[in-house]
């Protein structure tokens, strides 16, 4: 029995670091704009799809660098023609924007690939267990969860070491001001919407190695990102890569006792949350 | 001048309605849709109570629909096989949760406020789904259907008589705008609109804005309810989807398309809505594109709807 | 202000005449409808060509499509032309099933009706079709109460219920394999009777359930339950879930390198999941309720070119549902000699399809009493890739469906017919 749950607990942080990396992306875009991105999870299935155009020519490691970018390029333009107009609006806007365009984005890959399920080719050394006995615990699990690692500490470092990042943080917290000092808020809100689709098309071209590659792969995604971030509590993103972690281990734990309130958990988490801790674990008061 | 002009529209849009299952045959339609659009516009409306006149923007309407749908079906499948019963039910089930809930997140504002909607509709999507032996899960509540209406001297088939049901559905939706115009008119309802205007004035003149929001959130949420109800009975049938998120969505599109701080906005926006989403599933099988596109015209191009639109051109 | 949204609104006013003027073609649009198919025989598909099902749906689609035009060429239905009206129902929303299956009756005034592969909307729709006396078939909807509890006289069934499925394979996976058994269940009607189906059948062989998991629909990590099965040392793991759900179980299965260690296996299997997989991953024991590749079998080859022609893939079971659904509504008006449901109806009692519509060595009929379609099954093992790169199930063994149908009592069928 132990055994079992120590497995789960294992897993479930691998799961967990993958919502974060999903749910980060939501929150960059959330915080410095204020739009919520329904489409969030269109953007993880276009990612997938490019790394899956892209691997019979450079193969996944090549798809692995170039598909995120070639998201986060259609992320920008996406901004440019149609989010920027939105800004000065009632948020409601944004919202049905997105919206609208989640269903645009699943029909389109529907339309090009078709709905069948893809076959999707990762290396296959990357597929083996690492153990008989820790067999849940794939080359590519490991590999993913390194990523995700990876990805958090390249946007700490953009984020505390760049001038792009510092304007980030700072528009965060007062975007008005940050404006009046000359700084060009179009191109930050630009960017930085870039810069979270370039993580949802990093979750989509691993998503697909791990589940089927067919349009609704982002649907299910975008769910457990929102309850993330209001877990782990809006304005932080510290607190969203905690949000992830908590409830794919609170997911995995759950499944050993109560199997079908695998993902009940996790709203009754945030349900808790709410009554409790109003801003999140991590969150920053008078956020909202 | 303005007064007899509002009056008159009033009027027409009333005869349009009263006469409908007539001719709707003529241009390509059939009775059900008829019930299915007043049914889609009343939930509209109680989005709009909320969304246009109080300014609060929830997103997760379903989860309250599909309350007042789920308590009607299993009324009448489970309890007693009455249709007014099954609507009362529904009605207080959907209203429970809304007070729950609402008392849950009041204090939130703007987006987070949203979040939260739409994730608690969620939490409601997925008992209904996991509750199977009682609510049937994914494969929704089946092997019930609407009871005739017995007024004890004379009995009202409405099963097999759709127009009859047509007729049934316009009358509770009249009840319920008269019931939500006259709330609107009162003192109450102005002192909603002077929330949606400014809401730290509004707080410094005294009034206790968050008890306003949570009353407006569940009146608003009955009348959705309420529309639940008259759902399932149309069906038939009630399912999970019924409490979706992208259900609520389809909502707040409706009352944003025909015009959020008019009446009658939702019902225009429901009628185009319906009558376009039945028409282009019919014609393509990209119908889904074409309808988010639709969404995303709506809001870069006519943000105000259809009735702000006519509105501003009338008001110079 | 407004000068700024000058611009904006001249952008607008273009807008606003153009989606007037397509307003006013879909308006016109029915009258044109409603002239031109006075003439016509109609079939009405209500089916899902968005969402999970789309795949699926689209081959269903497409055999239907076969079907029409061969009906058409052969002289059609009555002597008319048949017309396939295509609804989509979404692959779970019973509110725009029920809303397409009447429009397709009030508006449309079809003859028949066909759908869905989402067996609680087949439920849905047998409801309306019922309460209309619409003559319905179900083409891809397994659960058993729609020939089961739950018959009509005007609903008939291509495909399989569970407990036949169950029944063809289970024997196979205990001699093989052994007899404890691990489920993994989709939490809907399909998975519980077709796990009730398994447990049933395995037990009769002294088969054992040793453990599950039911499963949401849409689930896409698995590697949990995975977990939970593998700590219970079964001898198979049985996988019931469908779609996409199988893929994504499949393929975390085989990256755990369970199929190692543990048999994996299923009761309903279809081409499409497998198409879907890596080729690593595509293994296990499943049951193919029709596959193309039946070398022996008179007409199949014909209908394989047909369908490779006309769409560029080869058939699935799917295809194949379609296309036999479409054909029986032909062959019950033209038999009957008469449009009426009751007629039709009647007519199918006992009904064997001809071999060009079969496709399968032993033929098909539809049971009297319970109007279920009875052919065979195929019980094999998936591939990587067999003799053709579409190739990717080797079929072990034919079962007849009339050996494992039961009785018609253990159906649970009672049908009335109209006065």
């Amino acid at each position: 029995m132990t055994q079992l749950i120590l497995f789960n607990v294992f897993n479930g942080l691998i799961v967990g670091a993958f919502y974060a990396l999903m749910a980060l992306g939501l929150s960059l875009i959330l915080n410095l704009s204020g739009v919520i991105n329904f489409a969030h999870g269109g953007f993880l299935a276009i990612g997938g799809y490019i790394a899956y155009v892209l691997i019979p020519f450079i193969g996944f490691w090549g798809a692995l660098l170039v598909a995120p970018f070639l998201t986060a390029f259609i992320g920008l333009i996406v901004e440019r023609v149609l989010i920027r107009r939105l800004y000065g609006r009632d948020p409601l806007y944004s919202l049905l924007l997105t919206f609208g365009l989640a269903y645009i984005i699943e029909d389109g890959t529907r339309f090009i690939w078709g709905a069948q399920s893809m076959p999707y080719q990762v290396p296959d050394w990357l597929m083996q267990p690492l153990s008989v006995e820790y067999f849940f615990l794939t080359g590519y699990r490991v590999f993913m969860v390194l990523l995700v690692g990876v990805a958090v500490a390249g946007l700490f470092l953009i984020l505390t070491r760049t001038r792009l990042g510092m304007r980030i943080r700072a528009g965060t917290l007062d975007l008005e001001t940050v404006s009046v000092l000359g700084v060009n808020v179009r191109l930050l809100r630009n960017l930085n919407f870039g810069l979270g689709i370039y993580l949802a098309g990093l979750a989509g071209v691993l998503a697909a190695g791990m589940l089927g590659l067919q349009p609704v792969i982002g649907t299910s995604l975008i769910m457990p990102s929102f309850v993330t971030i209001i877990v782990g509590g809006l304005g932080s993103l510290p607190g969203t890569l905690l949000g992830g972690l908590l409830i794919g281990v609170a997911s995995g734990v759950t499944t050993v006792f109560f199997p079908s309130a695998t993902e009940a958990v996790i709203y009754v988490m945030m349900g808790l949350v709410l009554l409790v801790r109003p801003r999140g674990l991590l969150g920053e008061e008078g956020r909202f | 001048m303005v007064r007899l002009d509002k009056r008159a529209a009033d009027a027409i849009v009333w005869l349009l309605l009263l006469t409908a299952p007539f001719w709707m045959q003529w241009i390509g339609g059939y009775t059900e849709l008829g019930s299915r659009v007043l049914v889609m516009a009343l939930a509209a409306m109680s989005v709009n109570f909320l969304l246009g006149f109080t300014g609060v923007l929830s997103f997760g309407h379903a989860a309250y629909f599909g309350l007042g749908a789920y308590g009607c079906a299993m009324t009448i499948k489970y309890l007693v096989p009455s249709t007014p019963l099954g609507m009362v039910i529904g009605i207080i089930v959907g209203t429970a949760g809304a007070a729950i809930i609402g008392a849950l997140i009041v204090h939130l504002r703007g987006i987070y406020f949203a979040m939260v909607t739409i994730a608690f509709g969620q939490v409601f999507y997925f008992i209904t789904f996991r509750w199977n032996d009682v609510t049937g899960g994914d494969d929704g509540l089946t092997d019930w259907s609407r009871m005739p209406l017995d007024f004890g001297f004379a009995k009202l088939d409405i099963l097999h008589n759709a127009e009859a049901f047509y007729y049934v559905i316009l009358f509770f939706f009249a009840v319920a705008l008269a019931l939500m115009a006259l709330l609107l008119r009162s003192p109450f309802g102005r002192t909603l609109l002077a929330i949606r205007e400014n809401e730290r004035r509004a707080r410094f003149l005294g009034i206790p804005v968050d008890r306003h929001i949570w009353l407006s959130f569940v009146i608003s949420c009955a009348f959705a309810s309420l529309a639940g109800t008259l759902y399932a009975l149309l069906n038939n049938f009630v399912d999970p989807r019924a409490l979706r998120w992208d259900l609520s969505g389809t909502f707040v599109i409706m009352a944003v398309l025909g015009g959020m701080r008019s009446f009658w906005g939702p019902l225009v926006g429901a009628v185009i809505f319906v009558v376009l989403q039945d028409y282009v599933s019919s014609e393509t099988e990209n119908w889904e594109s074409f309808i988010g596109l639709f969404f995303v015209l709506i809001v870069l191009f006519f943000p105000r709807g259809v009735l702000g639109m006519i509105r501003r051109k009338a008001a110079p | 202000m407004t000068k700024e949204g000058l611009s904006g609104r001249l952008d607008r006013r273009t807008i606003i005449k153009a989606t007037a003027a397509a307003g006013l073609v879909q308006i016109a649009a029915p009258f044109v409808i409603t002239a031109r198919a006075a003439e016509t025989v109609k079939i009405g598909l209500d089916n899902p060509l968005t969402g999970t099902y789309a795949a699926l749906g689209k081959n269903e689609l497409n055999g239907c499509q076969l079907a029409i035009e061969q009906i058409n060429a052969k002289g059609g239905i009555l002597g008319r032309q048949a017309e396939l009206l295509v609804e989509d129902s979404t692959s779970g929303d019973a509110g725009t099933t029920v809303q397409k299956a009447r429009k397709l009756i009030d508006r449309d005034n079809v003859n028949f009706l066909i759908g869905n592969i989402n067996s609680a909307l087949a439920v849905a729709m047998a409801a309306v079709a019922y309460e209309k006396g619409v003559f319905l078939i179900v083409p891809g909807g397994h659960t058993d109460a729609v020939t089961g509890t739950t018959c009509h006289w005007n609903v008939f069934r291509i495909c399989n219920p569970t407990q036949t499925e169950a029944n063809a394979v289970a024997g196979t996976l205990i001699k093989a394999y052994g007899k404890k058994w691990y489920y993994i269940t989709p939490d809907y009607a399909f998975g519980h009777t077709l796990e009730a189906g398994m447990i049933k059948a395995a037990a009769t062989l002294g088969g054992e359930r040793i453990g599950g998991d039911l499963t949401p629909l849409g689930t896409t990590d698995f590697s949990s339950y995975l977990i939970k099965a593998q700590a219970t040392k079964p001898d198979v793991i049985i996988f019931l879930v469908q779609g996409d759900d199988q893929v994504n179980a499949l393929k975390q299965a085989v990256q755990f390198g369970l199929d190692k260690r543990i048999h994996l296996a299923g009761a309903q299997g279809e081409l499409e999941p497998l198409e879907g997989l890596p080729p690593e991953a595509r293994i296990g024991t499943w049951v193919f309720e029709w596959y193309w590749n039946q070398p022996h079998v008179p007409h199949v080859a014909e209908f394989v070119a047909a369908i490779k022609k006309k769409t560029g893939r080869v058939p699935t079971a799917r295809t194949w549902f379609g296309f036999s659904s479409t054909w029986t509504c032909a062959l019950a008006a033209n038999g009957a000699k008469s449009l009426d449901a009751v007629k039709m109806a009647k007519f199918l009692q006992g009904f064997k399809l001809p071999p060009e519509v079969a496709l399968m060595p032993d033929g098909a009929f539809f049971r009297a009493g319970q109007n279920q379609l009875i052919g065979n099954l195929y019980v094999g093992h998936a591939q990587a890739k067999g003799s053709a790169p579409d190739d990717l199930f080797k079929v072990t063994d034919v079962v007849k469906g009339a050996e494992i149908s039961g009785t018609l009592e253990d159906t649970g069928c009672k049908m009335t017919w109209p006065a």
